[in-house]
């Protein structure tokens, strides 16, 4: 297979403004990935299909990541004036202090695709997608038109996710029934209070077992 | 009106055979028990094998496994319950005809199991509908499940027929229809049937 370099130069010259860029993975198994630009995804999915070096003809798994936001705290040294008094006279006084300021990072869902080749025998090459961000921008463009096989994990990933896959032919749910409201996978995503009954309750179903005595008990 | 045992095995090395009305009743209940044919996850690979020649149901009189809810007494509950399946598994339960009887195989049947924090299983099917024998295992082995099978044969044999531990389906008043529960927007709705189950008290 071809270097992630040559991919991504690959790609940016079959598609203009792809806006690729390399996912790093620093564990072990350094499966790095890369990510595009949804409003491009179609036609950077269509030439990895298609590109007869490249030939990415099997998409073998779809799945979703929730980022949830993200609170940075960093120092910073900031210079400001200070008025003081020396020796009886007051002068402003310029110094450097540190200052931590704090700054919230907003989450997104992820779409994560592993493609191969079967003609060429290699791979995988894994895709990333970003929704804008958890709540109201949660569309990507869905890929099934490329990859048949992508249609019931595209529905999985709105089942478990809630990101909204422009463009798939059945996006209904799969696991969960019809008329259910929330996404179960969503880090955030709190199950309905039935701990009633926990004989060998520990760790956090303690706690819920627990919070769920505490509130029957009043 | 029970005969007296050592009477009865005397009568019978004479040739007299002596039994009552409910001995006789209930030998034919317990020894044709069909099941209804349905698996749910892995324990129903374990059901069919118990089906088979080497563990051979049939000497129970329940090789007779029912497509048809209608047809059916027993409902063995093998497998992973999903809250999305609960609803039907509730629905067939009301289908089936009196009398019938529950068995739920295996950890996930009677408890939710390894999934039972999952986000889409039922923490056991005695929520919503009266079990009879609960066997415990990961799969159970077909012998448990046919050891399940001569416990609620048992249970049927030490049924009596009048007064108050009569069967439902001699009882006028009993429960015979079961509620299905709804789909709601977080969870089941109820989350379970506070007629057949209540949490039990956990002595430490």
């Amino acid at each position: 297979m071809k270097t992630f370099e040559e991919i991504k130069t690959a790609i940016e010259a079959a598609v203009p403004g792809a806006g690729v860029e390399f996912v790093p993975n620093p564990s072990p198994s350094a499966q790095h990935s890369i990510r595009v630009a949804p409003d491009r995804a179609i036609e950077i999915a269509r030439f990895l299909r298609d590109d007869s070096e490249l030939a990415f003809d099997f998409c073998s798994n779809v799945t979703g990541v929730d980022w949830l936001d993200k609170e940075i705290s960093e120092k910073v040294k900031v210079k400001r004036t200070v008025t003081k008094t020396v020796d009886g006279v007051e002068q402003s006084v310029e110094e450097t202090a540190d200052e931590t300021r704090k700054r919230v990072e907003p989450g997104y869902l992820e779409a994560v695709y592993h493609l191969f080749s079967i003609a060429k025998k290699h791979g995988p090459l894994v895709i990333r997608m970003r929704t804008g961000n958890r709540t109201d921008r949660v569309e990507l463009p869905s890929l099934t038109p490329i990859w048949r096989g992508a249609e019931f994990q595209e529905r999985e990933v709105f089942d478990l996710y809630g990101i909204v896959f422009k463009g798939h032919p059945d996006l209904r749910r799969i696991l969960m029934w019809e008329g259910f409201k929330d996404h179960p996978m969503r880090r955030d995503y709190v199950d309905p209070d039935d701990y009633e009954y926990e004989p060998t309750a520990h760790d956090a179903v303690l706690k819920r077992a627990q919070a769920h005595q505490a509130a029957a008990g009043k | 009106m029970a005969i007296e045992e050592n009477l009865k095995i005397e009568l019978g090395k004479q040739g007299v055979f002596v039994t009552t009305l409910e001995e006789l009743y209930n030998w034919g209940r317990r020894s044709s028990i069909w099941p209804m044919q349905f698996g749910l996850a892995c324990c129903a690979i374990e059901m069919i094998a118990t089906t088979m020649a080497r563990y051979d149901l049939a000497r129970f009189g329940a090789e007779v496994f029912r497509p048809s809810p209608r047809q059916a007494d027993l409902m063995i509950v093998s497998g992973t319950v999903t809250k999305k399946m609960a609803p039907q598994v509730v629905r067939l339960y009301n289908q089936m005809a009196e009398p019938r009887y529950v068995i739920a195989m295996g950890a996930c049947a009677i408890s939710g199991g390894p999934f039972k924090q999952g986000y889409n299983v039922l923490k056991g099917i005695d929520r919503y509908i009266p079990v009879d024998v609960h066997i415990p295992g990961c799969p159970p082995r077909p012998e448990a499940l046919i050891q399940a099978f001569m416990t609620l044969q048992k249970k049927i044999d030490e049924q009596p027929l009048t007064g108050e531990n009569r069967p439902r389906f001699l009882n006028q008043n009993a429960q015979g229809e079961f509620p299905v529960p709804e789909p709601a927007d977080h969870d089941l709705e109820p989350p379970s049937n506070p007629g057949v189950w209540s949490a039990p008290v956990v002595i430490r």
